[in-house]
């Protein structure tokens, strides 16, 4: 039986007029990756910030490792960790320092926490720094020591909001990297994310979120096949051709093709993508309809996005550390 | 419970760790009683009357050390406000550790600071020709009861901050909200020598309380006044603070839980 470490029903969190959440829905299965997928203000990090236990909600329930976030918020919080979208560290302590604190408060003894401390800074990076104050870190510097301190004692369940905004592309590779590892030592991962790149490669399943809800959930691949999935492009030489090669492929494939006369395209569906392909060359090509190009499309997760929320993922970041008061209140 | 000793203690240290990594803060800590008796001492010090005769600095600096005291609201209030607008906070919260110790570690560190603060205080006065007349003893027992104000002076720097949040406004606010207070009391002026109202006002007053408790102690002129709060300055001195305490803890402590809305 397949134990679900996150459970969430009905979800539902107002800010005055501004429904945050309404009524959403999650299940993670142990040892598994979900991602939450969203544009800005979608509701991610209200979802996660319920899930552990920062924030109450108005309706619903919700349960972290087996206990109920409401009423056993200490067992939930003994077994998570969260590394928020703004990175939650002691800016006047140095980096060795807040990691000690940490370690101290997840009460190893004072050897003990010097010791993972040390551990940790070597492992992402920052020994070099870890006499330094945290406010003087840069942003991946601070995100990754935010990071360290989830890790002090390996959780049962990990939070992630936004764990790679503001990462060079080394850093993100390292954070994927550890994702992957903790996993595969056992770690549930629940990650939220702007990039659908993440999500495509962390996550086992992801969650499209909009406006409080989830619009969609499932694998990457199905959340893909839900845009009609892979599509076959053909340019043709002559606009004038375009209607009548239109006809043609939508006798071979049974779906009717998008037109763009503008370009001269059309595009269409398909299912067995090869047999397909050659069957729309040659039937083109028996009508003596002049081909300019043809080819096949993957789909793309953002189209998935873009289909299913009617948004592109916004990029438009505040810088980290901003906006956080208003999220507290 | 023992683990919201331990977890109160790491975060004693960790405040205290602040003051060492932000030092500016420290010379503030020294600064700001030296001034006071200096001010106080010396510029108003010459040519008031102390009702029952006696010198006017003697019977001032119990007042002043009341008034260091009572000015150490501003530091624990924008340093608890300072707190909840980081990001910290909210790993403090997902963690499992005991909800009170960043609450009892700021107190328990402010009252480590308020202890360098009288030291300074008492040297400072000691230098201005302030001196304790009753013995060690005694002197100590005022030492205690200017720590016990202390004490409940944080719990309401502490729900102050939970109530403004901004550290900021708090840092605005606190010095009008706190100035009343040392203004209609006995820190200055004996209440018998204001307007009857004022006068009355002064008296109930908890500073006075404890200002007139410790003149006591100290052996400092200024003792007087037949009302009933004069005259049980010494039990008032240990009330008020208790009562404080009692009412202003569990509110912020119940604050502190409901951040979560
Ligand atoms: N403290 C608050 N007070 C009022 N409204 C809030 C508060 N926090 C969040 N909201 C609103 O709730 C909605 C969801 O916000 P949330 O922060 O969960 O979105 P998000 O998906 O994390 O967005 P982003 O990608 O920008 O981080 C938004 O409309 C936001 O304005
Ligand atoms: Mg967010």
């Amino acid at each position: 039986m397949t134990t679900f470490e996150v459970v969430a029903e009905g979800l539902g969190k107002r800010y005055g007029p501004t429904r945050a959440l309404d009524t959403f829905d999650l299940t993670v299965p142990a040892g598994t990756v979900h991602g939450l997928l969203g544009p800005n203000g979608a509701g991610k990090t209200t979802a996660v910030r319920i899930l552990t236990t920062l924030l109450r909600f108005d309706t619903g329930r919700a349960s972290v490792a087996g206990y109920d976030v409401l009423r056993r918020p200490d067992e939930v919080r003994a077994r998570i960790a969260l590394t928020g979208q703004y990175a939650a560290v002691d800016e006047i302590l140095s980096g060795r320092q807040n990691l000690e604190l940490f370690g101290r408060l997840f009460r190893l003894s004072s050897r003990e926490a010097r010791r993972r401390a040390a551990e940790l800074l070597e492992r992402f990076g920052l020994d070099e720094a870890a006499g330094r104050s945290a406010g003087e870190y840069s942003g991946g510097m601070r995100r990754r020591l935010d990071l360290a301190a989830s890790l002090i004692r390996t959780p049962r369940v990990l939070f992630l909001d936004e764990p790679t905004t503001g990462l060079d592309p080394r850093s993100r590779n390292q954070v994927w990297d550890l994702v992957r590892g903790l996993v595969a030592d056992g770690t549930t991962v629940l990650l939220t994310t702007q990039y659908l790149e993440e999500a495509d490669q962390l996550a086992d399943r992801i969650s499209v979120i909009d406006a409080g809800r989830v619009v969609a959930e499932g694998s990457p691949d199905q959340l893909k096949a839900m845009t009609g999935g892979d599509r076959i492009e053909v340019v043709v030489r002559d606009a004038a051709e375009l209607a009548h090669a239109g006809r043609i492929v939508a006798a071979i494939c049974g779906a009717q093709p998008e037109l763009d006369p503008t370009v001269r395209r059309l595009s269409v569906p398909v299912l067995d993508r090869v047999a397909g392909l050659v069957d729309v060359v040659r039937g083109l090509d028996d009508a003596g309809v002049a081909v300019e190009d043809v080819g096949l499309r993957r789909a793309t997760l953002d189209e998935a996005f873009l289909h299913l929320t009617g948004h592109r993922p916004d990029d438009t970041r505040e810088p980290v550390g901003a906006g956080r008061k208003a999220d507290l209140a | 419970m023992s683990t919201a000793i331990t977890d109160g203690w790491t975060m004693t240290r960790r405040n205290m760790t602040h003051v060492v990594r932000a030092p500016e803060e420290l010379i503030l800590y020294f600064s700001l009683p030296i001034m006071f008796v200096l001010v106080f001492g010396y510029v108003f010090g010459s040519g008031m009357q102390v009702s029952g005769g006696g010198s006017y600095r003697e019977f001032l600096l119990p007042g002043v050390f009341v008034m260091t005291m009572l000015y150490g609201l501003g530091a624990t209030a924008t340093g608890v406000a300072q707190d909840l607008s980081r990001g910290v906070v909210d790993r403090f919260r997902s963690m499992p550790m005991a909800r009170s110790a960043l609450m009892t570690g700021r107190s328990t560190a402010d009252l480590l600071r308020a202890l360098l603060e009288m030291s300074t205080l008492l040297i400072c006065g000691l230098l201005v020709g302030w001196q304790w007349r009753q013995g060690v003893g005694r002197a100590l027992l005022a030492v205690g009861l200017l720590l016990l104000l202390r004490i409940a002076i944080t719990w309401v720097g502490i729900y102050l901050a939970l109530l403004v949040r901004n550290p900021e406004t708090v840092g605005v606010i606190v010095f009008p909200a706190a100035f009343p207070f040392t203004a209609i009391s006995n820190v200055f002026v004996s209440p018998e020598l204001m307007p009857s109202i004022i006068g009355t006002i002064s008296e109930w007053n908890p500073l006075s309380a404890t200002v007139a408790a410790i003149r006591e102690l100290f052996g400092n002129p200024g003792l007087g006044g037949d009302s009933w709060p004069a005259e049980h300055a010494m039990l008032l001195a240990v009330l008020w603070p208790v009562l404080l305490i009692a009412t202003f803890a569990p509110l912020a402590v119940r604050r502190y839980q409901r951040l979560s809305r």
